[in-house]
């Protein structure tokens, strides 16, 4: 299928709330020889999960699963997003228009432009009215 | 029944029996025992002080470190010639404790499982595997006297060598297994391993189940595995040994109102209990010649049930034992098991019950509790959301078997501390 090329495989690990645990995952891909691409941090009462996409994420998962890290995958898309007023807009009026609900999202400025990471509950689909809409999706090659 | 006159004796008629027997024990023990004499005018109480049977709550207590203090024999009162056998416990907490029996302590600890092992369905035409160690322990010639006198064949095959138990389980059409629940498992292991079903290629059918602790998820998960129906049996060897077991009805273990007599009291003041109430468990054995056990602190954690069971035995049940005094907690007044926690989190599937730490603490003049638990990494999602719900299923299912609420951390599988030997998992902060 033609959306499968742009699913990509973000990382996910679980992270007790504590001083120290970011520049522990941090030094670890260091370490490993492995780019962080984009990240965020989700957090709750005690606890937080780091998402991030690397360019490695198999050897990113092995190396943290090594370290006692508690890590799993999640598919997500990357949009292309115009770096100006009403990107964002453009993007969420598709999704939304679609009936399709964005679980999570995360943002980056690179060198190709501002790129939005979205979590979906229909990620075929969601790629599918994002392509037919005319929008940019990100392949899943950039991100290993 | 076995003994259908004292299994079905109108409650009344029980106490008053109950009633007879302690008065002759107590007066027996004031003028024969010097051990339980100096015990009774320590705690200025007289024979003539006991009127009725709730008035044992005021003869004081017996503890095991009484044994221990008095090794081997000092506080028995039987003399050595009078006596039939010895039975020695490991001594794993502290010196070995012996107990001595006459023959009429044997008589009523076989009386005693003979009604036992008939209420959970067996007898003549059974053929029970006792797969308890013999010896010093008291399992194996506990269940053996108590299997032939119900007229049960005993095969008294003892502990170890799991594959020949199963071929000869298999050959001699084995009916019964007494042993413990953990060697139950693996006896079903090693026969699928073998190529064995106990559900379709034995005649398997009842499981006896004890010395050790063990909970209603392993008897369902045995039940449905085994296909056979798994009974809880307890006793110690203070109290002669395995005694007591549950009925046909699954709904608490019997104790025989002639044998003896149970309480239930707050671990901490030593007040009396109402039945449905959790505490320690403390036993006075109503007829023991060698070695009498009045108020016997046992340590074992449970709830008594007064009411005349489904089967129409009217004895007082006492539930599974829930866990051991010396690990309780008391945490805004409320008493804490850790083996209660254990085994909440044991039914979540998304946590390891096996790895959790208690921590107590005072904020002002509050007890809290958190409760840490690692996460199964199955049920690892990177939603939020998704970890909240487990939190909050946690600390809910927390909240309903302790009755006392707990802060819950979930943290990642492989973080908390594992232990070889017993675990510790409490870190009590307080200061008082």
């Amino acid at each position: 299928m033609a959306e499968k090329k742009y699913i990509i495989k973000q990382i996910s690990i679980f992270s007790e709330n504590k001083p120290g645990r970011l520049a522990a995952i941090a030094h670890a891909l260091e370490e490993a020889g492995i780019n962080i691409l984009a990240f965020s941090i989700a957090e709750a009462n005690g606890f937080g999960v780091v998402r991030a996409l690397v360019n490695k994420p198999d050897g990113a998962y092995e190396t943290l699963t090594k370290l006692g890290f508690m890590v799993s995958f999640t598919d997500v898309i990357a949009v292309a997003m115009r770096d100006e007023p009403g990107g964002l807009f453009e993007i969420a009026r598709i999704l939304g228009e679609a009936g399709i609900n964005i679980e999570y999202s995360y943002a980056y400025s690179g060198k190709e432009g501002a790129v939005l990471i979205l979590r979906v509950d229909k990620v075929e689909e969601g790629i599918r009215k994002v392509l037919d809409a005319g929008g940019k999706l990100l392949g899943a090659e950039l991100f290993g | 029944m076995w003994d259908p006159r004292v299994e079905e004796m109108p409650p009344e008629e029980l106490k008053r029996l109950q009633y007879r027997l302690l008065k002759t024990l107590v007066y027996r023990l004031y003028s024969f025992s010097n051990f339980y004499h100096e015990r009774m005018r320590a705690a200025g109480v007289h024979p003539d002080d006991v009127k009725t049977l709730d008035d044992i709550a005021k003869l004081p207590f017996m503890y095991k470190s009484d044994l221990r203090d008095n090794y081997p024999d000092r506080i028995f009162t039987a003399s050595q010639d009078e006596l039939v056998r010895y039975h020695v416990s490991s001594g794993t907490t502290g010196k070995p404790t012996v107990v001595g029996y006459t023959a009429n302590d044997l008589e009523a600890w076989t009386t005693s499982l003979a009604r036992s092992l008939t209420a959970c369905g067996l007898g003549r035409g059974d053929v029970m595997q006792v797969s308890y160690g013999y010896g010093l322990f008291t399992g194996g010639l506990g269940l053996h006297y108590g299997a032939e006198r119900i007229g049960a064949t005993v095969l008294p095959i003892g502990t170890g060598n799991t594959e020949r138990q199963i071929e000869l389980m298999q050959d001699l059409h084995v009916t019964a297994i007494a042993c413990t629940p953990s060697y139950l498992v693996h006896l079903g292991e090693t026969a699928e391993r073998m190529g064995v079903s106990i559900k379709n290629d034995t005649n398997l059918r009842v499981g006896i189940l004890g010395a050790e602790p063990w909970s209603e998820r392993m008897r369902n998960q045995l039940q449905d595995s085994l296909g056979i129906r798994v009974f809880d049996i307890y006793g110690t060897s203070e109290l002669s040994g395995p005694m007591f077991t549950e009925c046909t009805e699954q709904q608490g273990i019997h104790i025989w109102g002639d044998i003896a007599y149970p309480e239930i009291i707050d671990p901490e003041t030593g007040e009396p209990l109402q039945p449905g109430e959790k505490g320690e468990l403390v036993m006075t054995v109503l007829k023991k010649e060698a070695l009498p056990m009045i108020r016997y602190r046992i340590g074992d954690v449970t709830m008594l049930d007064d009411s005349v069971c489904a089967c129409g035995r009217t004895s007082p049940r006492i539930m599974r034992i829930q866990g051991r005094v010396d690990d309780m907690l008391i945490v805004r007044g409320i008493n804490v098991f850790p083996s209660q926690v254990e085994h909440t989190l044991m039914g979540i599937p998304e946590v390891l019950g096996s790895a959790f730490q208690i921590e107590v603490d005072r904020r002002g003049a509050l007890d809290s509790m958190l409760v840490r638990v690692e996460m199964s990494r199955d049920a690892f999602s990177d939603k939020i959301t998704d970890l909240m719900r487990v939190k909050a299923k946690v600390t809910h299912d927390l909240r309903n078997s302790l009755n006392v609420a707990a802060d819950v951390e979930l943290v990642a599988p492989g973080t908390l501390p594992r232990f070889e030997g017993k675990a510790k998992r409490v870190i009590d902060r307080r200061v008082y």
